[in-house]
């Protein structure tokens, strides 16, 4: 497998000793053990949501097993439960042996904040974007770079063009960031029969970037179905949309590191 | 460089939602800025949206005179939207207004507060039924 077959995870790398933590689906479980051999112990987590392919991998993050590890876990208010209640249903039995107040690290739960903030250096924003249930993307910003991290994201639901940014969902996050990583999990001709599931088309992905003027798209949040060369495919489907706009759009890979700085 | 930020997420989909509607429906924000009416609500007011810049509810609200149905004036905080901005509680009213056209009807408005949280109160929905 080129591309990798966990779920939705990416660190964002830092001088010093904290971790920066986007997401903890499978792929998180492997980075955890990368954290360990590092001797990360400050670790901040902030998650989209909470659907279970961005949080299944929490259970096995390993440095939640060293009480010497403070995780902050920052996420969306919800309606109803508190961040840490909603959480904690999937950290206890029968979907899990121990009990959540049995894990040694600190952990503390934080209801990501209106404005945008500042962490270890980098200025961090979020906001609402359309996925079903409350969900955030992120933009973070330091030294003049940007990224946005929209994963899960159905923007074509409330349109992409034709509107000014602000009445586009995600589009203050996206504007005119240097790499924007963006779910397109479908084929245009697969998204019509899955419109409302949460997620974009490979063309509504080209579309949203040229929208928010983001300089590189990263194609994210692959259907899982999907082969090697099936990504390939839809990669191609994304440059031939893209024409000359930016940098050529690729395709997501577990591992893959984007130079920002 | 300070970015826009964007609409709350209630509203856009608000606007998704009205701009898919034949009732004319119009939307304000938080702080009683008017932010969207759909082309429904296009015959009502009289003018395109896509010609009027967001402006307060107040300023709109003057343009059209508004009588009870014994031809009372209604004072502008009884008026369905300001209830709903300032009380934030559903309010419906079946009045008598002079529409841009001059011509005099009977119109009920219902308006009703947005919350995204219990203590997150993002705009005011307004919806004009006619005959």
């Amino acid at each position: 497998m080129t591309y990798g077959g966990n779920t939705s995870c990416v660190e964002v790398l830092l001088d010093g000793e904290v971790a920066l933590v986007l997401d903890a689906g499978t792929g998180i479980r492997a980075l955890g053990l990368d954290l360990v051999r590092r001797g990360v112990r400050e670790i901040h987590l902030f998650l989209t949501h909470l659907h279970l392919d961005h949080l299944e991998g929490l259970r096995f993050f390993a440095p939640l097993w060293d009480p010497d590890v403070t995780v902050e876990v920052w996420g969306p208010r919800s309606p109803v439960l508190s961040l840490r209640e909603r959480i904690l249903r999937g950290f206890s039995p029968p979907l899990f042996p121990i009990d959540f107040r049995d894990v040694p690290a600190r952990i503390t739960f934080h209801d990501l904040p209106a404005e945008p903030w500042p962490t270890n250096g980098v200025s961090l924003s979020s906001d609402l974007v359309l996925h079903p249930g409350p969900t955030v993307g992120f933009r973070l910003a330091a030294g003049g770079s940007s990224v946005a991290y929209l994963p899960d994201h159905e923007p074509a639901l409330a349109g992409i063009e034709g509107r000014s940014p602000d009445w586009v969902s995600g589009g203050a996050l996206a504007a005119g960031v240097d790499v924007l990583l963006h779910d397109a999990q479908y084929l245009d001709d697969e998204y019509g029969s899955r419109i409302g599931w949460g997620h974009s088309s490979v063309d509504d992905a080209v579309a949203y970037r040229r929208a928010v003027g983001a300089e590189r798209l990263v194609l994210f949040h692959h259907e899982p179905e999907r082969s090697d060369r099936g990504l390939e495919l839809l990669q191609d489907r994304a440059r031939e949309l893209s024409g000359g706009d930016g940098l050529a759009p690729e395709l997501a890979r577990e591992g893959m590191l984007i130079d920002v700085a | 460089m300070e970015l826009q930020r964007q609409k709350h997420l209630v509203l856009i989909l608000a606007r998704e939602f009205a701009s898919n509607l034949s009732t004319p429906t119009l939307l304000t924000d938080a702080d009683g800025n008017l932010v969207f009416y759909n082309e429904a609500a296009e015959s009502v007011l009289g003018r395109r949206f896509s010609e009027v810049e967001e402006t307060g509810l107040d300023d709109w609200l003057a343009g059209f005179e508004a009588r009870t149905l014994d031809s009372q004036p209604v004072p502008p905080d009884q008026r369905p939207g300001r209830v709903a901005l300032d009380q934030r509680r559903p309010s419906h009213l079946r009045y008598l207004t002079t529409s841009v056209d001059g011509v005099e009807r009977e119109i009920e408005v219902t308006a009703f507060p947005l919350f995204a949280h219990t203590d997150e109160f993002v705009g005011v929905v307004v919806i004009f039924w006619r005959d």
